[in-house]
């Protein structure tokens, strides 16, 4: 199993269109596997696990999608809610607060409160002894994270706010978020990468930032959806040289071949580039052909994690 | 069907949006040379383009001011450059800055603002910030009116509809009515109307530390007097948005989930009341007549190679083949959604796209009529 699943926590992130939400489900699957209790978390409006596991339902609670697998959709307005029942312990109080105007202007207003409250929920799962009432316990908890360039934002907000705040509770409960994300023994980062210029590129900066201006250990790089290797040069160049006496479905065969040749070698390529360009363990993933991800798929992946 | 001419003839305004990932960077700079390399004056406002994107069309650095790309730059891909490409990439925060200082009454204001901490973490972080500086920028370089043609790459963000609610939001925080209650010269908490609102206050200084308000109380204060320039300054943007001469180009992948927000997207823009002219789908495998199932394709095959190399061809082609079935499913599923509007199909070229030349790859699909596509794509030009 990857060391990475012996965390407590786990964020999966990259640019946009990489497979981080297939790869989180993956590694979920993967961990559940082996017995761990693990959940999968979605940021809002994501909704992967529930078309993966033609469930609905999940929503803003926990949801059994699997063995040992629960899948739960973060919504930073139900969480900041949740937040204030915990904070509260008197119903009218927080009622009232929830249904005031100029909180809910501030809620709104405030820079990287969504944020803050997101990993906050985020956190509280992640804890033994959770704060919600008959919580759940967890060995594991996945964060299918927002893309790059929002990402590190969103990793680095508790740090940012513990410093808009400088005092009272906010601060502190900020600088505990921050403390735990920048454990390197309980929290962990796998970086999803696609073999094309861009996101081996963003892959590269991204894994810079998060170590410097974060703090987050980055465990693992996944290099996804490489092509297999079909066809040798020389494959390639007998296929060449059959164009020109090839015809009807035959040539599209071959085009498709020499094509497949072709992009398979700038694959290569970007993974070297991003061998060079990361200083943590690359691993690769093949490119699923398959019309749809269903579960079959997703758990062949796991294995290949 | 049809090709981009269709979508922007008798416009002055392209916006391309879709989520991340989709290739809308190089979708937005394939347009505007296209239509630069045809004869007009074009302008593309890039986000955050790759950097041998950026290098292959001279852009250096953000600094938010629009370059010439040079024509000879073409000459290697066969292209006559018989208008002008100008590009720039976007610096968010240099624009919302600019924005300041265009709008504050007095230096005093400008500077509590451009120091106050949370005007500096909403200007670099606040979700829609960067998405409402890229239409500010477009707006203000229209004003200007030295070119024939704009396109605008919209920034990657998680929800392809941030963009569209920026200019409200923003203006909606800055003017909102929740900040009357920080207007007060003598202090908010105290001085709030009505009970509830007061013990509101109360309680969110517990939850949140006094600080915070602090700041924000300061910051609503330096803005108050900017309200009436940036609503004003909002409105206008959103008239362009919405005017006859713009159109919106929803950019996609041809996977599941990708033509699912693209149908989406399309959806909001519509509500919205917003120009649609068409969906280009990146990164389509093309269909080929071939049928695999006849046993035909094999038997050539084995005519022409030993059977390894026979069998390896022919798998790879299934492969393919399941794919481009998936591809063309899901965009029949988008056409029918679109209802007549046109839907553009690039193919997934051998090499990634980062430079001049792939670009003006994508051009010649993106201006060609679907029969040309159709062709091209088969002859396997890529």
């Amino acid at each position: 199993m990857p060391e990475l699943l012996n965390k407590r926590l786990v964020f999966v992130t990259g640019k946009g269109g990489v497979g981080k939400s297939t790869i989180s489900i993956a590694l979920g699957l993967r961990a559940a596997a082996k017995g761990k209790r693990t959940i999968v978390c979605e940021i809002a409006g994501q909704e992967t696990a529930s078309r993966v596991f033609r469930r609905a339902e999940v929503g803003f609670h926990e949801v059994e999608v699997s063995d040992n697998l629960w899948a739960i959709s973060i919504d930073p307005d139900e969480s900041l809610r949740e937040y204030l029942l915990l904070q509260l312990k008197v119903r009218a109080m927080r009622d009232m607060l929830v249904r005031s105007k100029i909180f809910n202007y501030l809620a709104a207003a405030t820079p990287g409160l969504k944020e803050l409250v997101t990993i906050g929920k985020i956190w509280e799962l992640a804890q033994h002894d959770r704060r919600v009432k008959k919580g759940r316990e967890y060995d594991l908890v996945i964060v299918d994270a927002p893309a790059t360039g929002h990402g590190v934002g969103f990793l680095q907000t508790p740090r940012t706010f513990a410093g808009i705040a400088r005092v009272g509770p906010i601060h502190n409960q900020a600088q505990e978020l921050d403390r735990y994300i920048t454990d390197h023994a309980t929290t962990g980062v796998a970086i999803v990468s696609i073999p094309e210029e861009m996101p081996v590129n963003e892959s590269a900066s991204l894994e810079g930032q998060l170590t410097n201006d974060v703090g987050i250990s980055v465990d693992r790089v996944y290099m996804n959806a490489l092509y297999p290797e079909r066809f040798s040069n020389d494959d390639a160049d007998e296929l060449e040289r059959a164009l020109d006496a090839a015809d009807g479905q035959a040539l599209g065969a071959i085009r498709a071949a020499l094509s497949e040749h072709r992009r398979c070698r700038s694959q290569r390529a970007q993974l070297q580039r991003l061998k060079r360009a990361v200083s943590t363990p690359v691993k690769t993933l093949p490119f699923v052909f398959k019309p749809q991800l269903d579960v079959a798929s997703l758990e062949r992946l796991a294995g290949a994690l | 069907m049809a090709a981009i001419t269709d979508i922007v003839e008798g416009r002055g305004i392209c916006i391309c949006a879709g989520s991340g990932g989709v290739g809308k960077t190089t979708t937005s700079a394939a347009i505007a040379a296209g239509l630069a390399a045809r004869g007009q004056k074009v302008a593309v406002l890039t986000i955050d383009p790759a950097k041998r994107l950026a290098d292959s069309l001279g852009l250096k650095e953000l600094d938010n001011e629009p370059r010439m790309v040079d024509a000879k730059l073409f000459e290697p891909s066969g292209v006559e450059m018989r208008g002008e490409l100008w590009a720039m990439m976007l610096d968010a925060k240099a624009t919302f800055d600019e924005v300041v200082r265009n709008h504050a009454p007095d230096a005093e204001t400008r500077d509590r603002i451009l120091e106050n901490r949370i005007y500096r973490q909403l200007s670099n972080a606040l979700a829609g910030s960067q998405e409402y500086m890229a239409m500010e920028k477009l707006f203000e370089i229209h004003q200007e009116g030295r070119y024939d043609f704009l396109v605008l790459d919209t920034p990657p963000s998680r929800n392809a509809l941030d963009f569209l609610d920026a200019p409200k939001r923003l203006t909606n925080f800055i003017e909102g009515r929740g900040m009357q209650m920080f207007m007060k010269p003598t202090g908010f908490a105290t001085k709030v109307v009505g009970r509830g609102s007061s013990m509101a206050m109360g309680v969110l200084k517990r939850v949140t530390g006094l600080d915070l308000l602090t700041d924000l109380s300061e910051f609503f204060q330096a803005f108050s007097g900017m309200v009436d320039g940036f609503r004003e300054r909002a409105k206008r943007v959103s008239e362009l948005l919405a005017d006859p001469a713009t159109t919106f180009v929803v950019v996609c992948g041809p996977q599941g989930e990708p033509i699912e927000e693209a149908v989406y997207f399309h959806r909001k823009l519509v509500e919205a009341k917003l120009p649609v002219g068409g969906v280009i789908v990146n990164k389509v495998h093309y269909e080929t007549e071939a049928d695999l199932e006849s046993g035909e394709v094999q038997a050539d095959l084995s005519d022409l190679f030993d059977d390894d190399l026979a069998e390896r061809v022919a798998n790879n082609f299934a492969d393919y083949q399941a794919l481009a079935q998936r591809d063309a499913r899901n965009v029949d599923r988008l056409a029918r959604e679109l209802n007549q509007k046109r839907v553009i199909r690039i193919p997934y070229l051998d090499e990634d796209v980062h430079d001049l030349e792939a670009l003006m790859k994508i051009d010649r699909y993106l201006f060609a009529s679907e029969e040309q596509r159709e062709a091209l794509a088969a002859s396997g030009a890529g």
